[in-house]
């Protein structure tokens, strides 16, 4: 499987993304913002960070960026694409997923391990994992209180498109959100950061399902 | 030509700064604040004869997120 990892001024969790891919067997390709053409990858992934600084709003300015329109003729195509933290702000801002990500209810930066329960089992991201499974991945985040409205978020739930909730909800996101699936089921968007939870010295290795399922899945295809 | 361009979380978003501004002019002393949302301003230099719309697609496109934020527009 070949995937790229896009790479944004701020951008700052970009190795740690092309790690993991890499450790669970991807042949990984880090992309600079200001490329207009992506290389034939079967995943983007759209690391954590503060892209441009957070300027205007987490996420904004770089999905205008010329390799973001590249990212969304991708996900247009089919392709499969992986969000974490400022990367789900970025693909909300360029709305291939639904939904925003405004400031925690708390208003401090939380960065801590939560628990997260895999609401569905329905996706190259999560066929991993058992559902209904809790899983421990570490948050840092400002930005990370999701919203969608209502009517949204029961299209969200009739889909079966809730891939994660907070097991104690750490920033005020509505229903517990901290992951979307996209409608064709292969675009993930979350908060939590997997790649900081694939190997034993990171304290954890609950997030090395969500690679190596992908990559099984991907692989297969 | 200038315009402004005011953004601000919609109704029905709750705006968990503008609480947490709120709370601190309680703490001030100043009684009766049952409110606060805080927004942004954006002004915009722009060439003479840009229309209302542009500035529109601006706030559409880039300037607001219409998910949860609502903006005006206005020419100087």
């Amino acid at each position: 499987m070949k995937a790229a990892v896009l790479q944004f001024p701020g951008s700052n969790c970009d190795r740690d993304m092309a790690v993991a891919l890499e450790k669970a067997g991807a042949d990984v390709t880090v992309v600079w913002h200001k490329d207009a053409a992506l290389p034939k990858v079967d995943l983007v992934a759209v690391p954590g960070g503060f892209s441009f600084g957070d300027y205007l709003r987490c996420g904004a300015i770089a999905a205008q960026s010329p390799i973001c329109l590249a990212l969304i003729d991708h996900v247009n195509k089919g392709g499969y694409a992986l969000g974490v933290c400022n990367g789900f702000q970025v693909l909300t801002e360029t709305r291939l997923l639904p939904g925003a990500l405004m400031r925690n209810a708390g208003l401090k930066f939380v960065c801590k391990t939560v628990g997260l329960k895999v609401e569905t089992t329905d996706s190259a991201f999560t066929r991993g994992y058992a559902a209904g499974q809790v899983v421990d991945i570490p948050i840092a985040h400002h930005d990370g209180n999701y919203f969608v409205d209502d009517e949204t978020l029961a299209a969200l739930r009739d889909q079966d498109r809730i891939a994660f909730t907070y097991t104690q909800n750490p920033n005020g996101a509505k229903a517990d959100i901290a992951g979307v699936l996209s409608e064709n089921r292969r675009v993930l968007g979350m908060m939590p950061h997997p790649e900081r939870a694939v190997d034993a010295h990171h304290g954890g290795t609950d997030g090395q399902a969500l690679f190596r399922g992908l990559l099984d899945q991907l692989v297969q295809a | 030509m200038k315009a402004r361009v005011h953004v601000m979380l919609k109704n029905g978003v709750l705006d968990p700064q503008g609480e947490a501004v709120r709370h601190a002019l309680g703490a001030l002393g100043f009684a009766g604040v049952s409110g606060v949302r805080q927004g942004k301003v954006i002004e915009l230099d722009l060439a003479d004869g840009t229309t209302e719309a542009t500035v529109k697609e601006m706030c559409e496109k880039l300037l607001a997120n219409t998910v949860i934020e609502s903006y005006s527009v206005e020419l100087a």
